[in-house]
């Protein structure tokens, strides 16, 4: 890399104080109603998706509840089996198609990445509007559907019992087709923007780490999503009008439905993790005052995830009756996922050596992160090595991995994000001890949530069950005992969270004295951004050397 | 050393050959695992507390790696990773190549139980009877949806497919009772979806399968005087031939070599067959199912594409009792080699 980054002008040039009263900034500019509904600004629309994100987190969090109490007891606790098997289905559906997957891309990737790239807006402004009321129909479509008749199949719909269930497949599975366009369409909206919308002096090789995750995340939703509508669709029918594409008995292929689903939700879950890789890579060079140890590596290591991951899909079917052969082969290729991922966790690490550490709420957050996705990521390895899933294969010890690694480091990225970016977004400041006892909470209940699903998964027992012999009962109350510690640590973030938003300290422009693009403008941004002529960026993002320091030497 | 670190994993008991190498390579993961990653949660955590702030707008150094430690970065991971891999998937192999001179046992699934059928005779629902350090293969398939069949204490586990026969093997080394789970949601009474393993030694094993052939004496010794005069369960082999007449499946297929409209069913089982696309298969279990089922998915060369499809004429346990009776059809005088040609010329 040339050093284009090198120290000619002491930052950004941001827009000039005096034009403030004039430009009054996002959240005040309009306050009907209408113009929220119908704004076009990425700001605002970032919002609304936060609030909606954010209300179905707390839907699928009372599901998952629902399920820990019933697993207290070997037998029946306080549902039937047909309700205990809605209730899983609803908080995979919830969690990973209404949370999960929208939930840092179009809440802070739709917030930060205009502000990141120096631009006014996304791209598609309208187009960004419609990919929420898209999401809108489809969730309401698909928990329509759930609520009236409710759908048993796990969130995997695997055929031939999706296509034989009495229960509404239908419209959830519609409902989630639709969610689809809503993804597509913010993925092409992102890739356009960093495209075409960077500001001079941001080169590829400038944009920071969080946009080239967003970006690299885009890329799988625009290539992988078509593939689950389509078989979404293919199921419906089967459903509906018996067409036999998944049946034995007419022809068809019970296995072709694994092999489809996995295509996408195999890429689906780096459409997950990857947005919250990227605002690690924020948050550490934020806190720790530096350059990203790695930048490049860490860079192109998002890019071969997206990559690699489509190629991974058959380590979900080892055991399906897929050839040993294919097994070997996607078995090789989940360990490069690993190397990927294992890159980025040294590089981490490595931006913290002879940085300058200020131990805040997202910091606490990001140290849970690494140990999530450690641990998530090297028990994802060790179900890689084909003899090992065998018996863990569709255990609790699944379950335990991909909560850890999904869930786990999505949920650490999200928090931190929510705490890093709050400032930024509503231009108050939140109670540091309240966000330091919350987070030691969370990072805590996860684990004493997991932990005991891993042990229990080696112990043998299957995912999905309503009722389990007795010998797996103590560490299920054990787990039950970790999420409610958990949700106590949700509740107060909502509480003074809610507090900070009314009656937080105003905070500035840049409280953490981040060198992040994002922070160059006013905190909240005034509506279309910048005021003024267009900022150029003649650093790279989080260069924190002295000026008066020498030259800088070759990143990798 | 090994009884201890399973106890903290709270591995279930060890019964088979197969869960000794799946609970050493278990041992070895975890360990380097721990190792590894306590290296770099210690490097984090001594960052950390070395480099923690001091003023608030510290100006910090420029950093960048060397290229040698990128290098690092990524061979290390890849170096163990690729080990496990390794060990990983000889094990996969083993137990997914069952010995040839393993006793086999068709396992059908069904909503909300499992059947176990022998070749030699007696049928069971939820208990399987095996012989203690003797080889078992499971041929298993499903009448409905998906089911999986899992034994915790033997680690293995194999997906149960409508339409379709996978297998799996294992060797019980200790003699008792194990449990099966249903590891594939099956739908309401997924969980209760429960069978058991029973391993007995080689001897008890024999006298039970005598017993069950005589269709449980006990039961009946009140009723009959004479054991003798009980009539054994139908063997598989035989259902398998009367089948094979009454389907029509020998109007086309010979059991004597002699060449017909189909391939001759002797010495058919494990023949190498060339196939039409020029590719060759070993004919087993699941190919015979397969052919059976779709005719045309894989012709053996020189045959035309004629059989008709028994999808749906065919229960699974009629497909079993065919495929043990093709299976009994061996001799030692048999040519050995692909089939050849059929015996007259299509009429084109």
């Amino acid at each position: 890399m040339t050093p284009s980054s090198s120290i000619a002008a002491p930052g950004a040039t941001p827009a000039p104080e005096e034009h403030h009263d004039h430009h009054p900034n996002y959240l005040v500019d309009g306050t009907t109603i209408k113009s929220w509904l119908l704004t076009v600004d990425h700001k605002r629309i970032g919002l609304m998706f936060l609030f909606w994100v954010l209300l179905f987190f707390l839907v699928g969090g009372i599901f998952a509840l629902l399920i820990r109490v019933e697993l207290l007891t070997p037998g029946p606790t306080i549902m039937d089996a047909m309700t205990y098997n809605r209730t899983f289905t609803l908080h995979g559906l919830v969690m990973i198609f209404l949370f999960m997957i929208p939930a840092i891309p179009a809440v802070f990737g739709n917030f930060m990445l205009p502000l990141m790239l120096g631009a006014k807006d996304v791209a598609f402004p309208r187009l960004n509007l419609l990919s929420l009321y898209i999401y809108l129909a489809g969730a309401m479509l698909a928990l329509w559907g759930m609520l009236n008749g409710g759908l048993d199949t796990g969130w995997t719909f695997y055929t031939p019992y999706s296509a034989h269930t009495t229960t509404t497949v239908a419209p959830v599975l519609f409902g989630a087709f639709i969610i689809g366009f809503s993804s597509i369409v913010t993925g092409i909206n992102f890739i356009v923007t960093c495209h075409t919308m960077r500001a001079p002096g941001i080169t590829w090789f400038k944009m920071p780490l969080f946009v080239w995750a967003i970006y690299a995340t885009s890329c799988i939703q625009v290539l992988a999503t078509p593939v689950i509508g389509l078989l979404l669709c293919l199921v419906t029918v089967e459903n509906l009008f018996g067409f036999g594409m998944f049946d034995p008995a007419r022809g068809g292929d019970p296995v072709l439905f694994q092999h489809l689903f996995w295509f996408y939700s195999h890429p689906a879950v780096y459409i997950m993790v990857l947005p919250a890789f990227g605002v690690m890579s924020e948050v550490v060079a934020t806190y720790s005052r530096k350059n990203i140890f790695g930048y490049r590596a860490v860079a192109y290591s998002s890019l071969g995830i997206a990559f690699v991951g489509f190629f991974a899909w058959g380590h979900h079917m080892f055991v399906s009756g897929q050839s040993t052969f294919t097994g070997g082969l996607f078995g090789v290729l989940t360990m490069l996922v690993g190397v990927f991922t294992a890159i980025k966790v040294f590089n981490w690490v490595g931006t913290v050596y002879k940085g300058a550490v200020d131990f805040r709420t997202p910091f606490a957050y990001f140290c849970g992160f690494l140990f999530f996705t450690v641990f998530g990521g090297m028990t994802g390895i060790a179900l890689g090595t084909v003899s090992l899933d065998v018996p863990w294969h569709d255990t609790y010890f699944v379950v335990a991995h991909f909560h850890f690694i999904m869930v786990g480091a999505t949920i650490m990225a999200f928090l931190a994000a929510l705490h890093y970016w709050f400032p930024k977004m509503f231009g108050r400041t939140y109670h540091e001890g309240w966000g330091l006892v919350s987070a030691a909470l969370i990072i805590l209940g996860f684990n004493a949530t997991f932990i005991p699903q891993f042990l229990l998964g080696n112990n043998g027992m299957p995912r999905r069950y309503y009722e389990y012999p007795e010998r797996f009962q103590a560490l299920n109350v054990a787990s039950t005992a970790g999420a409610s510690l958990l949700a106590f640590g949700f509740i107060i973030i909502a509480m003074y969270l809610t507090y900070a938003l009314v009656y937080g300290k105003a905070s500035g422009k840049n409280p953490w004295r981040s060198k992040g693009y994002e922070w160059m403008s006013e905190s909240p941004p005034p509506t279309h951004n910048f005021v003024g002529p267009q900022p150029v960026f003649p650093e790279e993002p989080h260069f924190y050397v002295d000026p008066k320091k020498a030259e800088v030497p070759d990143a990798v | 050393m090994s009884e201890l670190l399973n106890d903290i994993l709270f591995l279930p008991e060890a019964a088979s050959t197969f869960a000794e190498r799946i609970d050493t390579l278990h041992h070895f993961v975890v360990g380097t695992t721990m190792v590894m990653s306590t290296a770099v949660g210690l490097a984090a955590l001594f960052f950390f507390f070395r480099y923690r702030r001091r003023l608030p707008a510290q100006a910090t150094e420029y950093v960048v790696p060397t290229l040698k430690t990128e290098f690092l970065f990524v061979s290390v991971p890849l170096v163990f990773f690729l080990a496990w891999f390794g060990i990983g998937f000889r094990d996969f192999t083993w137990v997914t190549t069952p010995p040839k001179d393993a006793m086999d046992v068709y396992v059908m699934g069904k909503q909300w139980m499992w059947k176990f059928s022998y070749p030699e005779g007696p049928n069971g629902v939820n208990v399987l009877h095996v012989p203690a350090n003797r080889p078992v293969r499971l041929l298993i398939t499903s009448r409905d949806v998906l089911h999986s069949f899992y034994v915790p204490a033997f680690r293995i586990k194999m997906d149960a497919l409508p339409g379709r026969y996978t297998q799996i093997w294992f060797e019980a080394t200790k003699p008792g009772t194990y449990q099966v789970l249903c590891t594939e949601y099956c739908g309401l009474s997924h969980s209760k979806m429960l069978a058991e393993v029973v391993v007995l030694p080689q001897e008890e094993y024999e006298n039970w399968i005598q017993e069950q052939r005589r269709g449980r004496l006990q039961d009946r010794q009140d009723a009959l005087a004479d054991n003798s005069l009980v009539p054994p369960v139908a063997r598989m082999v035989e259902q398998g031939q009367v089948l094979a007449g009454t389907q029509g499946c020998l109007k086309c297929h010979s059991v004597d070599g002699s060449q017909h409209i189909g391939p001759t069913f002797l010495g058919m089982y494990d023949r190498v067959e060339q196939l039409e696309d020029g590719q060759s298969i070993r004919v087993d279990e699941a190919y015979i199912t397969q052919s059976m089922m779709d005719p045309g998915a894989h012709l053996v060369a020189g045959y035309q594409n004629v059989m008709p499809t028994y999808q749906g004429k065919l229960q699974g346990p009629e497909t079993a009792a065919i495929v043990e009776y093709i299976k009994s059809l061996r001799t030692p005088n048999v040519r050995e080699g692909a089939s050849e040609g059929p015996a007259y010329d299509a009429i084109q």
